[in-house]
């Protein structure tokens, strides 16, 4: 705006050519004022009524979580609980076996995780900064990968699994291959082959990063004798970390809450997210167990409220890990380069 | 004439190092993805019984096929309803991250913790966790209505009033049923959005600054702005992100549900190949047609 009023101000030096156009900039700011007040204000309701569409599900969980069993059919009650009690909290925890189911997703997220950062940044870099023959094929067949619903191979898969085999050697000891159904062997397989869960979305997320990256940098530690994979590990990766980050918080947070790998692969419900499935079915039984009634005797809106809490719980560990790395989870969104 | 010869040797010999680099992934591509997707052809075209010590393929010719789309009750119908579905939602979504993206590039107080609200529904938003609380009743009981909207006064009111206003000042039917209707379902296209806005902002911030400046002088509106500047630079991204919402819509829906339904419960393995045949057929094509009619529009730098 300055430069503009001063080459203004040279090319026409009469006082009032210069007055007029002061004038007109008062003017033309305090419309400008205006303008952005009341856009301040439409802003402000927008982001604070969205947040809200975002946050009211979870406060309600937690307010529902912690409201007495008395206070459902207490009209009176709304959001604030009466009586506040811990007591759902207890009966969940017992019922759904929490400690060891989250210990047990913890596990399975936290090696997915390791084990898809570090292949999926490899690859992507190998795509990103070489140059060889049928890169271009083969990138597109990482997209094919993203395309392809899981379901269309899901069968294959599953057998793949039950009788596992490596090029007929294990064959060769045990009739059949293997059967890594129900355990974690087939996360371990597919993640550390960057086929795992959105595995494909990683890579692509990694070259555009890499190829983002100046490449004088690299050519600076070639011509200090830096090999290939001296100059990954110490010079690419230490700079990689907003994409990283995102990577692993979206692998964590995705093998966390799947249902798919996880039912076809673990036959019993051991993780967070298949005992999430079935909960509400294991906490009417354990209730119509207990009180003698039948399952028909179950008060449905208190299993609601218990599957509620169960929901809470699960989701506890993700919020606590989401708190810890938003702030590098939401710097790296706009150094990430996922836009190339 | 030695530098020209020497330069690409050198490149070449580097760029054998990337084998190691993609072997991992190459290997899992061919044993787990490309096999896999040969096999599942095959599968489709016959039936396949498991016995403990294998598999045996009796060939059975197109009666997947024919089962799946003429035979069976539900495949149809289930199908019909995903691609509507996701007909509806990716341009709402699409449009609602671009919004949503342009508020948050914006400077202003608690921008910070706008942002990490609006990426939560990254994280709780996925898989078993939304698919629960759809169906939840204590909860959709206290929010007013929540997904049925007979059974709540709290959802009528909502859009009611406005539906009959669009309608009275004479703007077509279709158009504002399906407008309000996404303003009842605003949580569902929040939830699908976080990725989308994460996309959409790291392409906002990508664009030169300089260029608003120059607009700006040149006395163009924010609107100008947005249409002129905004819009195209980001077009490449709208493309993205319509690819993104598109399979994000069908990776997990009633038809992925009756696919695994119909290999795991009723061991139908052949049928539920056949199924996934087509679905991702259907997907392929969709994909092509909205890539091609978006690209030819997309502005590239």
């Amino acid at each position: 705006m300055s430069l503009m009023t001063g080459k203004v101000i040279n090319s026409k030096k009469e006082g009032q050519e210069v007055q007029r156009w002061e004038r007109f900039q008062q003017r033309y700011l305090t419309l400008e004022k205006v303008k952005s007040s009341v856009w301040t204000i439409v802003r402000a309701v927008l982001i604070i009524g969205l947040s809200y569409v975002i946050l009211y599900p979870i406060l309600l969980k937690v307010s529902i979580a912690f409201t007495h069993r008395v206070d459902l059919y207490d009209p009176t009650v709304m959001l604030i609980p009466r009586n506040v009690t811990l007591e759902n909290f207890e009966y969940v925890i017992s019922t759904m076996n929490y400690a060891k189911v989250t210990w047990h997703s913890f596990l399975l997220s936290a090696m997915t995780m390791v084990l898809t950062v570090i292949t999926c940044s490899l690859v992507g870099y190998g795509f990103a900064r070489f140059t060889f023959k049928g890169k271009n094929v083969l990138f597109s067949l990482v997209i094919l990968t993203i395309l392809v619903p899981p379901q269309t191979i899901m069968v294959p898969t599953y057998i793949n699994y039950r009788n596992f085999d490596l090029f007929g050697l294990i064959g060769l000891f045990n009739e059949g291959g293997l059967n890594l159904i129900g355990s974690y062997w087939p996360f371990v397989i597919s993640s550390a082959t960057g086929m795992g869960l959105k595995a494909g979305l990683f890579i692509f997320i990694f070259r555009q990063f890499f190829k983002s990256f100046p490449k004088e940098i690299e050519e600076a530690a070639f011509v200090d004798g830096a090999g290939v994979f001296k100059t990954f590990f110490q010079i690419m990766l230490p700079n990689a970390i907003p994409a990283i980050i995102t990577v692993m918080l979206f692998s964590f947070v995705w093998q966390w809450n799947d249902v798919y790998y996880t039912t076809m692969f673990l036959d019993n419900a051991s993780v967070m997210s298949t005992q999430l499935q079935t909960v509400g079915a294991t906490i009417a039984h354990r209730l119509s167990t207990t009180s003698g009634g039948g399952v028909g005797a179950v008060d449905p809106f208190y299993v609601s409220m218990l599957v509620n809490t169960s929901i809470l719980l699960a989701i506890l560990p993700l919020i606590v890990l989401y708190l810890f790395v938003q702030r590098h989870f939401v710097e790296s969104v706009e150094r990430t380069g996922i836009v190339g | 004439m030695i530098v020209s010869k020497r330069k690409p040797t050198l490149e070449e010999r580097r760029g054998r190092w990337a084998w190691v680099f993609i072997a991992p992934w190459l290997l899992g591509f061919t044993l787990l993805f490309a096999v896999p997707l040969i096999q599942s052809m095959f599968y489709s075209f016959s039936e396949l019984s498991l016995s403990p010590t294998g598999l045996q393929l009796d060939f059975k010719g197109m009666a997947n096929y024919r089962n799946a789309l003429m035979e069976h009750v539900d495949y149809n119908r289930t199908l019909t309803e995903a691609v509507l579905n996701m007909l509806l939602n990716v341009p709402l979504v699409v449009i609602f991250s671009l919004f949503v993206a342009q508020l948050l590039n914006q400077q202003f107080k608690g921008r910070m913790i706008a942002r990490v609200i609006f990426f939560l529904p990254v994280i709780l938003a996925s898989g078993v966790i939304a698919s629960i609380e759809s169906g939840d009743f204590l909860q959709s009981a206290i929010m007013g209505g929540g997904n049925d909207p007979a059974t709540g006064a709290g959802s009528m009111l909502r859009s009611f009033e406005l539906e009959r206003l669009l309608i009275q000042s004479g703007m077509n039917e279709l158009f504002v049923t399906y407008l309000t209707g996404s303003v009842d379902r605003i949580y569902e296209i929040v939830s699908a959005a976080g990725v989308q806005i994460i996309i959409f902002l790291a392409g906002l911030q990508a664009i030169a600054p300089q260029l608003y400046e120059a607009a700006k002088i040149e006395g163009a509106t924010g609107y100008e702005a947005f249409w002129k500047i905004t819009f195209p630079m980001i077009s490449p991204l709208i493309l993205t992100n319509v690819i993104y919402t598109v399979i994000d819509a069908f990776t997990s829906n009633d038809m992925t549900t009756l696919i695994q339904e119909t290999a795991f419960r009723q061991f139908d393995f052949g049928l539920s190949a056949a199924m996934s045949w087509i679905y991702f057929i259907i997907i392929a094509l969709i994909l092509l047609i909205t890539t091609y009619s978006i690209n030819r529009k997309v502005f590239y730098q």
